[in-house]
Order: C-alpha cells, then structure tokens, then sequence
C-alpha cells in the first residue's frame, strides 16, 4: 500500500522527502489513527475527518523523526484532533467524567458467563458506544489497540493512575450494560 | 492480601500491569478466595469478548488517498505537475491491477494451504489430550527435554522453561505435521494444556496472527527462521502472553 502513498511524483522534488519520510514513520499508524477516531466519534464520517485533520497537524509538526514513538505520538494528535473539534462544534468543552463520584457500588456485577459468550459484536459494540467518551478512549486503546497503561496515560496526558480508574469504570459499566441488555 | 486491596488491583491484575511480587501475592490470595476468582474470570471473558469480537476498525482505503492529496495541497513544494502526476497515475493502476491479481491468487492458494496446516494442528492438539499422551518426554527440565529431540528431527527447537511466568514445561512430543516430523512443547496454564509446534521456515519473520478454531485459540509466528505455532483452549489475553514471553 505505501507507494501508493507515495505517489509517483518523483522523489526529486523538494518537500517529497519529508513527506515520504513522514508517511514511511507514521503510515504503519494509519488503521490504530482511524480505529481511535472512529471509537471517539461514534461514525465513520467524523471518524474521517479527524484522521484528516490529525494527519495534517502531525506533519506540521513533524520533525523529521518520531523515534520509537510514532504511534503513540500520532494517537495523541488523533485524540485532540478529536476534543477539540469536538469544542468547536459544541461551543463547549467535553464534560469530563474523572473525579465524579462513580454510580457504580463497590463489588462488581458478576453477569452470567452465557451473557458474554452470547454477546454479539452489535451487543458489544452499542456497549462500548454507550460509554463516556475518556472511558471509551482509555478501554479502547487498551483492550482493542493493546496498548499498555504508560501509553495510553502518554497519550491521554493523564496519569497512569488515571489510566486505570478509566478502565476499571469501563469495565463496569460494561458489565452492567452488557447484563441490563440480555435480562431485559 | 485482602479481598480490599484485590479489589483495587484488579484490572491491573487482568492487564498484566502488576510486577511479579503483587501478582503472586494476588493469586495467592485468588487461591483462597473463590469470590475474587470468579471476579477475574468475569473480567478475563469480558476482555476476551472484546477481543474477539472484531472491533477494530480499519481505515477506508480512500481515506488514505485523500490524507495523501490534503498533504499535497496544503504543502505545494511536494506538488508535482499535472501532466507528471497523470502519467504516473495511469502508470501506478495498472501496477496496482497486475499486483492485485497476482496477490488475490497466490494469497487464495496460500490461504487454503493454511486452513489445512490450522486444522492439522488443532486435530493434533485436541489428540495429545485425547490419548492422555501429552508428552514424549515428560520433563519440567528444559535440559531434559532439549537433548531428547537430538536425533529424532534435524533441528534443535528451543525449550524455555517458563514456570516462573505461571506458564511450567510440561514436557515434549514428536509430532507428525505439515509433511514432516516436529517438535511439540507442551506449556501448562492452571487447567489448560498449551500446545507449542516448531519447525524450521524458510520464509522471513512474520509478526503475530491470531486465529480461533472450534474454540481454540492459535497464534502464529515466524522468528530467527522458526515458525511456531501456539494452540489451546486458554483464553486469548493469556495465550499473548504465552507468546509474548517465549518471543522474548
């Protein structure tokens, strides 16, 4: 796929370099960018729009080199791409969830095996969907992109700890989501 | 520890984020504590759900294709001319049909080869089970096990012991796939058997492919010029780690 990225505008031209380095450094990136995009706007259009505008703030920025980093590095711009879009939209910022007092009980809701088993991915997805848009972001870079906690925290600016109560919140709420939906 | 302090290092736990002290320290206390238990193991199904539930997305291909034109326009010493650019994009479709072509039809060969090779190793684990006839050599000993295949195969597969990762040597097998004889090393998780098949690959380093069949999960790699081949009925997120520590 990458020399259709590329092009075939020759190589010589000034500014081609740059650009071809940026997309050999951050183009591996491009489905974790999008994947990212598309859990935080919920719709494949918005999703694509933010992956457009991210990419053509991480070039502004690029310096050349992103080290070992580009994917992290290229996830945080997709994620304030996205929040700060989303500030524009709404005149407002995101209400953020973070030292809220949590509505869940202490214990966990232990749903019936069955009910995860027979969980489809629409059931799965409306689940993960439902959930506030900094949960969503930390269990999704966690559970679906793999990322461990240190990335996820670099990413999200937030610390580790942070990163841990989001997924931990996630996670009941996905439980008692995933139960109220197959009891019902 | 108490159900207290289990109870906030729990996802942690679940993610493999805890150092190996407070890890032992929490399966002892999950040794004890079947309520605890049963809590990971709802968080491990819950985990293993997502994963397997094909929620990641993949980007649109023309959505790369418009990046790349936004990139270009809003950087015009990257901008080539018209007349160039159009040569080139004829040039580069019919490059891309010819690749295409050939691509969807040595890729249709290869993947039918390889349903075969899956199934092989899926029958092959599901019999070692079977016979109760786990391992040829039943040995914990990494020693032990590594010189039993001298003579038996013309390679020498590697045995990492990897008891203190919570994942012990059971032992090894010869087994018979892909046409030739190959080593088996059986790991041991709890309850769970894990089957590991090693032969020499000519072809180069492949990264990691995950698959599920008949509710086994498989992961599948190439490195150093072996291609190994992990098969159980443990759950996705431990056999990665499995993975994960004999890549290591």
């Amino acid at each position: 796929m990458c020399y259709l990225f590329r092009g075939g505008e020759g190589e010589h031209l000034s500014g081609q370099n740059a650009l071809t380095a940026f997309n050999d450094a951050v183009l591996p990136h491009f489905d974790a960018a999008y994947n990212l995009a598309r859990w935080l706007a919920r719709n494949d259009q918005d999703a694509q729009d933010v992956v457009q505008e991210a990419c053509l703030r991480a070039f502004k920025y690029w310096k050349g080199d992103c080290g070992s980093r580009c994917r992290s590095w290229l996830l945080a711009i997709v994620r304030n791409t996205y929040y700060s879009w989303i500030r524009e939209q709404s005149g407002q910022p995101e209400l953020t969830e973070d030292g809220k007092m949590d509505d869940v009980e202490d214990g966990s809701p232990s749903p019936e095996r069955s009910t995860l088993q027979n969980a489809d991915r629409d059931l799965l997805k409306a689940a993960l969907e439902d959930l506030s848009a900094e949960l969503r972001e930390a269990f999704t870079l966690r559970e679906i992109e793999g990322l461990s906690y240190k990335e996820i925290a670099e990413i999200s600016g937030v610390p580790i700890g942070t990163v841990m109560s989001r997924i931990s919140r996630a996670r009941k709420r996905l439980q008692i989501y995933l139960m109220s939906m197959t009891v019902a | 520890m108490t159900c207290k302090e289990t109870e906030s290092l729990i996802d942690a736990y679940v993610d493999g984020e805890l150092d190996s002290a407070r890890s032992v320290a929490f399966e002892m206390h999950m040794n004890e504590c079947s309520s605890c238990l049963t809590h990971v193991s709802n968080l491990q199904d819950l985990s293993s759900a997502i994963r397997n539930g094909s929620l990641r997305y993949k980007a649109p291909p023309q959505l790369k294709r418009n990046v790349q034109a936004a990139l270009r326009a809003a950087h015009p010493e990257t901008r080539s001319s018209i007349l160039y650019w159009r040569w080139a994009s004829v040039l580069a479709s019919a490059v891309l049909l010819v690749a295409l072509t050939w691509t969807v039809a040595t890729r249709q060969t290869i993947r039918s080869e390889e349903s075969v090779l899956v199934n092989e190793i899926v029958s092959s684990h599901v019999r070692s089970l079977m016979l109760n006839h786990v391992a040829d050599v039943p040995s914990s000993d990494s020693h032990t096990v590594k010189p039993w295949f001298g003579g038996k195969i013309n390679y020498s597969p590697p045995t990492k012991d990897l008891a203190q990762q919570g994942f012990p040597l059971v032992g090894g097998r010869l087994d018979y796939l892909d046409n030739r004889p190959v080593a088996a090393l059986v790991y041991q998780r709890r309850l769970h058997f894990i089957n590991l098949f090693v032969w020499p690959s000519d072809s180069g380093s492949m990264k990691e492919e995950v698959l599920t069949r008949q509710g086994y999960n498989l992961i599948h790699w190439t490195q150093s010029g072996m291609t190994y081949w992990l098969v159980s009925d443990l759950n996705l997120m431990e056999l990665s780690d499995c993975a994960r520590l004999l890549k290591e």
